[in-house]
């Protein structure tokens, strides 16, 4: 708690003791009348001193309708009707009392959520480790030029954006992805900013100055999120604009218009007061901002950045879902996932083959090897004759091997075995015997299909795939992950027309979002309703170019970030139907003289405090559904 | 040029009350506050002196929100 809300509380205990006090103090006994209301102006001059305070400053200021305007004229008009006629002031202290309880919470529950939600975003290094004259010195981050050596030790925090110059550890990067998974580094790799070294010590070689690191970049993202407002909170602003002194002019008709025709003042007056309490806007001004931010922050808990909440706004009414396919829905590396038909065992044909294009730098020829993962002794390796775009025929260990495509086949006149499988084949043949084939082809993300399936149950009615690949691995990877449409063959520029082309195809207020790796996509992110930069660790223009930015290469993170802006979303419609309903009923209530300030306290106070809480809710993503019951949680789950 | 003002303000109404309050002062071409990371952005005109505009910035928002803190 602050010092403010200490001193708050305690008066907020004084009032509480002195109402209590008070209360022993009989109504007709020799302090009947003035006396009574004095000693009773003393406990509401503790608690509403303040409100009092601004109430009169906000007229001198014009600025007149506000909370503490309504609060102060609805207990001033309530202790006159005190004085005037029922003798009763406890319920002004009351209402006073209760508001500032309500304030207080609402203070005390802000303020530790809006910490909670900065900590789970506290990414930013304090300090970096310089080395001079032998001796590690801490500076500034900010103070590091580009190309000096910093080291970072077990436990901290890389600062700023580098390459490793010499030693090796483990990283964790769950600050930047929202998962952790530990990460190796040695010499020359790339190391980004925010990542938390986890093991040995590591000399890195600047590539930024801070400002320019990953991490600035995304705590400033994060930071000026809540600064592009969302549609849902703009209504609120200019809600309460209007509202405030709608409701003032409506409880003046009620104190006044009614008793011109049956005479009872003081009746029509406490309802208009108990009117002017009920009104009060707080929760919708608080909650809303409030959900939206939860929202946020625990997206960015999850690795997924969010530049606005409009965004959020946007996502939860995803439609239509483009994927680009390379590097978002497949992995865009290129492994052997298949041998068939190999009268050898799968390592020894592998490693024949890894032999024969142990020299070649060709990525079909990485792969290989890459699957053999082994050292070669390339001493086995004689006569080697590549044929140009067909293959390479060499010797290994005194026998003829040729690895390549149908055409090297054909040309050795070797009867080959077509492959069913899309991707590259590799025909194997060994002393002009066939030997079978290996096939090689782009792997899906172990997730895609799931995030394909988890989109669905989260509302997105078509989900398309674009690609420069050829058709036949186009619609063979589309089918396997249960993608709607696809576009193959697309050129960079074709993938904005076709992106052109859907969005004349929506249907209603749907969105159309778009997701790619962002090397390539930038046009495309920037042209969609929605762009989604994946894996966007370490790359700039991604993040420049998205309104979402998720930081690792999870395409399950799209549901997840659906899934997340859809409940903030639910929260923010709750807060408003329940708070402009409540308040309409309890309104209609106190108008037709069945509400008191008892209920009234409860419409303006417990409405603002279920709201906030509420509200809250949103920095819990919720656990993850099954594709099957991914459909509206009830509303109750709170 | 533009800056970023740490502010203390309790109520998003408020926030919204200063962030009109300072646009209106001389000097400030825009100006936002983000109530729930408590800042001030304020993006200066041209050749303003922000230390003097500030002061402008301050008082305004003092009078439509007493209880506001903004750290210069």
């Amino acid at each position: 708690m602050t010092k403010k809300q200490k001193k708050m509380l305690i008066r907020i205990l004084v009032t509480a003791a002195l109402l209590i006090g008070l209360h022993f103090v009989p109504e007709d006994g020799p302090l009947q009348g003035i006396p009574l209301f004095l000693m009773y102006l003393v406990p509401y001059g503790i608690i509403g001193y303040d409100i009092l305070r601004k109430a009169w400053k906000g007229i001198r200021n014009r600025q007149v309708f506000d909370e503490n305007f309504l609060m102060a004229v609805a207990t001033v008009g309530a202790l006159a009707i005190g004085l005037l006629k029922t003798g009763d002031y406890v319920e002004a202290v009351a209402v006073m009392l209760f508001y500032q309880i309500g304030e207080l919470f609402q203070s005390y529950a802000v303020g530790k959520s809006r910490r909670n939600i900065s900590e789970l975003m506290d990414i930013r290094p304090d300090y970096a480790n310089i080395e001079r004259d032998g001796q590690l010195e801490r500076v500034d981050p900010d103070e590091v030029e580009t190309g000096s050596l910093i080291v970072v030790n077990p436990g901290e925090k890389i600062p700023i954006d580098g390459i490793v110059e010499s030693g090796n550890a483990v990283l964790n990067t769950g600050a930047l992805t929202g998962e952790s998974m530990p990460r190796e580094v040695r010499n020359g790799d790339e190391v980004v900013s925010g990542c938390i070294n986890m093991s040995g010590v590591l000399r890195i070689r600047t590539t930024r100055e801070f400002g320019e690191s990953t991490v600035s970049k995304i705590l400033d993202l994060v930071e000026n999120a809540s600064n592009r407002k969302s549609r849902s909170e703009n209504f609120i602003s200019r809600f309460a604009k209007y509202y405030t002194p709608a409701v003032v002019f409506g409880a003046l008709a009620l104190a006044v218009i009614p008793p011109l025709f049956d005479g009872q003042w003081g009746e029509w007056i406490y309802r208009a007061l108990t009117f002017l309490v009920i009104s009060c806007p707080c929760a919708l001004v608080i909650s809303i901002p409030l959900s939206f931010f939860a929202g946020i922050g625990g997206a960015g808990k999850a690795g997924i950045l969010l530049k606005g909440s409009n965004y959020l706004e946007a996502l939860s009414k995803t439609g239509i879902m483009v994927f680009d396919k390379t590097g978002t829905l497949t992995r865009g590396e290129f492994e052997v996932t298949a041998i068939h038909h190999s009268p050898l065992a799968e390592e020894e044909l592998l490693e024949y083959a890894a032999l024969a294009e142990a020299s070649s730098s060709h990525p079909i020829a990485v792969s290989i090897r890459k699957a053999h993962g082994k050292a070669l002794d390339l001493s086995r390796v004689t006569d080697v004759a590549e044929t140009g775009g067909c293959g390479v025929t060499v010797r290994i260990d005194g026998r003829d091997v040729a690895a390549g495509n149908d055409r090297l086949m054909e040309k050795l006149g070797i009867a080959y075995r077509a492959c069913h499988r899309t991707g590259t084949i590799v025909h194997m043949a060994i002393d002009g015997e066939y030997a079978g084939h290996i096939v090689i082809s782009d792997v899906d993300k172990p997730t895609a299909k799931e995030a394909v399936e988890a989109l669905k149950a989260n509302g997105v009615r078509q989900t398309v795939m674009l690609t420069g690949d050829g058709k036949a691995v186009a619609e063979e990877t589309a089918a396997r992950l249960g993608i709607d449409r696809v576009y193959s063959g697309l050129l960079p520029a074709d993938k904005v027309s076709r992106v052109e082309e859907l969005l004349e195809s929506k249907q209603g207020k749907e969105i159309l979002a778009f997701a790619g790796d962002g090397i390539n996509d930038a046009p495309v992110l920037s042209r969609a309703d929605l762009g989604i930069a994946m894996g966007a660790l370490g790359s700039d223009a991604a993040i420049e170019a998205a309104d979402i930015v998720l930081m690792d290469d999870n395409p399950l993170k799209i549901a997840k970030a659906i899934r997340i802006a859809r409940k903030c979303m639910r929260i923010v419609y709750e807060n408003i139907v329940f708070a402009i309903g409540i308040k309409a009923v309890c309104l209609l209530l106190s108008a037709l003289g069945l509400a008191n300030m008892g209920l009234a306290i409860f419409a303006d106070v417990g409405v603002m405090i279920i709201a906030v809480l509420n509200a809250i809710r949103a920095l819990f993503p919720g656990k993850e559904r099954g594709a099957q019951h991914g459909k509206g949680t009830p509303a109750a789950s709170a | 040029m533009k800056k970023t003002y740490k502010i203390e303000v309790d109520c998003a109404n408020c926030a919204n009350k200063m962030e009109e309050a300072a646009k209106k002062a001389a000097g400030v071409a825009d100006a936002t506050v983000n109530f729930m990371t408590q800042k001030m952005i304020v993006v200066f005109e041209d050749g303003a002196d922000a230390a003097a505009v500030m002061q402008d910035v301050v008082s305004r928002c003092k009078k439509v929100e007493e209880d506001c803190e903004i750290y210069l």
